[in-house]
C-alpha cells in the first residue's frame, strides 16, 4: 500500500496543485493556541510539519528560535509534542521536524513506535545529514515513518545522489543558503536547484527556507511540488494569534493554486520529470 | 602498532561511538572540503615547515617546561609545569588558530569566524587574523562579554568584530550556536575556527593534532630534564583542547596516569556545574555525539563555572571515549577549590594562572591525593590569569 505521503502527493498531482506545507513549533505560543493552529492548518494545508522545540536550534533563525524558547518555557517536550499531535487528531499527513538529541534521549525505538502509533507519516532530522549515523538512519528506514531528507544549495551532485538514494516521502530542498527565516528575495537559481534534484530522483520536491509572501509561494509552486512556510507563519501566530495565522495560510493557498493551475507550469515540471 | 584505546576511525570521524557529523546539510560540503584540505596538509612537508616556523616565530614555541619548587614542597612530590601561559596571547589556544588560519588561506577563505567563552580563543583568533590580514568576527555570550571585558577590548584592538550573543544562556554554548548559524549562511566565503576539540568531524581530531605540539614537546622535555616519564599528567577540561593536546603525547605510555579536571562549579549536587564527563549522559550538541549535560527531555542544561572557559555543557568526543575506556581519569573540582588553588599558585610560584588551569592545580593540591615522594607530576599550565584578575578581585572582595 502506498504511504500516506505518497497518497497525498498523487492526489495533489491529479488536482495539478502544489502542496502547502506549513511548519509549526509544538507548544508555540502556548499549548492551546498551538493545538488550534495545528487544526487550522489541517483544514487549509496538505502536509503539516510539527517542530519539536530544542534548547539549541542552531539551524534556525531568530523567529523559530524564539518560538522554541517560548514553547520550552511553557513546558513543551518531545512527549508533549506527541500528545499534542494525538489530541489534534489531524487528517493530513504529519512530519515531525526535530533535532537529533531529543529523539536520542526519548529513545529512538520508543519514539518511532509511539509516533507510528499516532499515524505520524514522516521524520525530518535537522542535524542528521545523510550518512551521518547509519544505525539511526536504518532504524528510521525500517519504521513506518518516512525519512525526509534535506538537500542544500551546497550539496554537491555526487552527494545528492547518495542523499536521495535513502530518501523517502519527499525531498526538502533548502531554497537558499542560510537559516530558516523570512526573506524578501528568493534565491536566484532556484529553478536550477529544483531541476538538479529532479534529475536525481522521482520523489516530489518541497522547497523551504525564506518563503514568506503569497507571491513567493506562488513562484515556488510553479517550480516545485511543495512549498514549506515556517517563520512567516510562526511569526504571525506568535504576534496575532490563530485566526491571523490561518489567514496567512489561506492567502498562500489561494496564490499557489491560481499559479499552479496555469498550463505553462505543467510543461515546466513535466519536462523535468 | 595502533592502540585499541586510541582507536580513532578517521574515515567516519568517530572515537568509539563518539564524534560524527550531526550538522545541517548545508555545512556538509564545507566539512568535506576542510577534511580534504587538512588531509593534504598533514602529509605536506611544506605545510608542516610553515606551521613550525610560525609556531616558533609568532607563538614563541617551544614553550618552557618549568620546575615548580615551592608547589613541589607543598604537595610532597616533584611538579613540573608545561608553560602554555608563556605563549603569545597567553594561552594554548593560538597553537590551533595558527594551524586553522593556514588551512583557511589554502581554501582561499578570507573571512574567519570563531566562538569564545573566556575570550582566549577569540583573542588567539583575532591575533592570527591580524597577522594574516583576514577579516575576523567573534561570537561571545553576552554574559561572558560582561565578565571578560579586557579580552573583548583586546579583540577589538586586534581588529576583530565582537558580536555579543543574547540568546539562550548567553554563554559559550549559545555563542557556538550563533557562530554555526553564521557559517550556515556564509560557508562559501568563510572558515569557522572552532577553538576546542569539539564540533563535527574533522574538528575534534584536527584541533587535537594542532594542540598535540604541547604533549610532544612536554614528553621530550620531561625525558631530557628528568630522565623519565611523568607518573601523572594533569590538565583542566572544558571542551578539552589543552588536555587533548597534552594527553596525546602520553596515550601510548601505559605507566603514565592521565587526569582531566572538570569544573564542579558550586558542587555536583547543586546542579550548577560544568562536569560533563562526571555528571552528563551521551547526546548530540554542536555537531558531535559526546557526553552532555542535559535533562530528561534531551534539552541541554545550562552549565556553570567560575571560569568562563570551562562553562560549557559539552566536551570533546575523544574525551568521552577516553573516559569510557578508562585510559584517562576525569575528576571535578569546585569553584571554591579552584579559587584557593589560584591564590596558592600565585604565592608559591609567582605565576598567576588562568582560572581554568587553577582547576587542574586544585586537584593536584588536594591533600587527599597523598602524593609519594617519587611521584613525578606534570601540569599543563594552559593559560595565564591576567584576564581573570578583575573577576577574582570581585569574588574575593578585594582581598588578595
Amino acid at each position: 500500500m502506498p504511504s500516506r505521503l505518497a497518497r497525498t502527493w498523487s492526489a495533489l498531482r491529479a488536482e495539478r496543485r502544489a502542496a502547502l506545507v506549513p511548519y509549526l513549533t509544538a507548544g508555540h505560543p502556548d499549548r492551546a493556541s498551538s493545538l488550534a493552529a495545528l487544526r487550522a492548518a489541517d483544514e487549509i494545508a496538505d502536509i503539516i510539519e510539527v517542530g519539536v522545540p530544542f534548547s539549541d536550534p542552531l539551524a534556525d533563525g531568530p523567529t523559530i528560535q524564539r518560538s522554541t524558547f517560548d514553547a520550552l518555557g511553557g513546558g513543551m517536550t518531545l512527549a508533549g509534542t506527541l500528545a499534542l499531535i494525538r489530541e489534534a487528531g489531524l487528517r493530513k499527513p504529519v512530519v515531525v521536524f526535530s533535532y537529533v538529541n531529543p529523539i536520542l534521549r526519548y529513545g529512538v525505538t520508543r519514539f518511532l513506535a509511539d509516533a507510528a502509533a499516532l499515524g505520524v507519516a514522516g521524520l525530518l532530522l535537522t542535524d542528521l545529514p545523510a550518512g551521518a549515523d547509519p544505525a539511526l538512519e536504518r532504524m528510521v528506514a525500517e519504521s513506518p515513518l518516512e525519512l525526509i531528507r534535506l538537500v542544500a544549495p551546497t550539496t554537491r551532485d555526487e552527494r545528492l545522489r547518495d542523499t536521495v538514494r535513502g530518501a523517502e516521502g519527499f525531498i526538502y530542498l533548502v531554497g537558499r543558503l542560510g537559516l530558516t527565516g523570512a526573506s524578501r528575495d528568493l534565491a536566484t537559481g532556484l529553478a536550477e536547484s529544483v531541476a538538479r534534484v529532479r534529475a536525481a530522483t522521482a520523489l516530489p520536491v518541497a522547497v523551504g527556507f525564506g518563503i514568506s509572501t503569497p507571491a513567493q509561494a506562488a513562484d515556488v509552486a510553479a517550480l516545485a511540488d511543495g512549498v514549506v512556510v515556517g517563520s512567516a507563519l510562526v511569526e504571525r501566530l506568535g504576534r496575532e494569534g490563530v485566526a491571523a495565522a490561518a489567514a496567512v495560510l489561506r492567502e498562500l493557498r489561494l496564490a499557489m493554486d491560481e499559479r499552479t493551475a496555469a498550463p505553462v507550469t505543467r510543461v515546466v515540471s513535466g519536462a523535468a520529470r | 602498532m595502533p592502540s585499541t584505546l586510541h582507536s580513532e576511525r578517521a574515515d567516519v570521524g568517530r572515537f568509539g561511538p563518539y564524534g560524527g557529523r550531526y550538522v545541517p546539510e548545508t555545512l556538509v560540503a564545507a566539512l568535506d572540503e576542510l577534511s580534504a584540505v587538512y588531509a593534504a596538509a598533514r602529509v605536506d612537508a611544506a605545510f608542516g615547515a610553515e606551521l613550525d616556523g610560525l609556531l616558533a616565530d609568532v607563538v614563541g614555541r617551544p614553550s618552557r617546561l618549568s620546575e615548580a619548587p615551592r608547589l613541589s614542597e607543598r604537595v610532597g612530590a616533584r611538579v613540573l609545569l608545561k608553560r602554555e601561559d608563556l605563549n603569545h596571547t597567553g594561552a594554548h589556544k593560538i597553537n590551533n588558530t595558527i594551524g586553522q588560519a593556514l588551512l583557511a588561506l589554502r581554501m582561499g577563505k578570507r573571512r574567519i569566524i570563531a566562538e569564545t567563552g573566556a575570550g582566549q580563543h577569540g583573542v588567539a583568533t583575532a591575533t592570527v587574523c591580524a597577522r594574516f590580514g583576514l577579516e575576523c568576527v567573534v561570537y561571545m555570550g553576552a554574559e561572558d562579554v560582561a565578565r571578560q571585558r579586557l579580552n573583548v577590548y583586546r579583540m577589538q584592538l586586534l581588529g576583530a568584530t565582537v558580536v555579543p550573543v543574547e540568546s539562550g544562556t548567553r554563554t559559550l554554548k549559545d555563542a557556538t550556536n550563533e557562530a554555526l548559524r553564521d557559517w550556515v549562511t556564509s560557508v562559501v566565503s568563510t572558515h569557522y575556527i572552532i577553538g576546542s576539540v569539539v564540533g563535527p568531524d574533522p574538528y575534534p581530531r584536527m584541533v587535537r593534532d594542532f594542540q598535540s605540539v604541547i604533549g610532544r614537546e612536554a614528553r621530550a622535555q620531561m625525558l631530557e630534564r628528568t630522565g623519565r616519564l611523568p607518573s601523572s599528567v594533569v590538565a583542566c577540561v572544558g571542551g578539552g583542547s589543552n588536555a587533548m593536546g597534552m594527553f596525546s603525547g602520553f596515550l601510548e605510555d601505559d605507566g603514565v596516569a592521565l587526569v582531566g579536571v572538570e569544573a564542579a562549579g558550586e558542587g555536583l549536587g547543586s546542579g550548577r556545574h560544568s562536569a560533563t564527563l562526571a555528571a552528563g549522559a551521551p547526546g548530540v550538541l554542536h555537531g558531535s555525539y559526546s557526553y552532555l549535560l542535559q535533562d530528561e527531555d534531551g534539552q541541554v542544561s545550562p552549565a556553570h563555572s567560575v571560569s568562563a572557559g570551562l562553562d560549557y555543557p559539552g566536551v570533546g568526543p575523544e574525551h568521552s571515549w577516553l573516559r569510557d575506556t578508562g585510559r584517562v581519569r576525569y575528576e571535578a573540582v569546585t569553584d571554591g577549590a579552584a579559587l584557593d588553588a589560584f591564590r596558592a599558585v600565585c604565592r608559591l610560584e609567582g605565576i598567576i594562572p588562568a582560572l581554568e588551569t587553577a582547576h587542574a592545580f586544585a586537584w593536584l593540591l588536594d591533600p587527599a591525593r597523598g602524593w609519594a615522594a617519587d611521584d613525578l607530576l606534570l601540569v599543563c599550565l594552559s593559560g595565564r590569569g591576567d584576564k581573570d584578575v578583575a573577576q577574582v578581585a570581585a569574588l574575593l572582595g578585594g582581598r588578595a
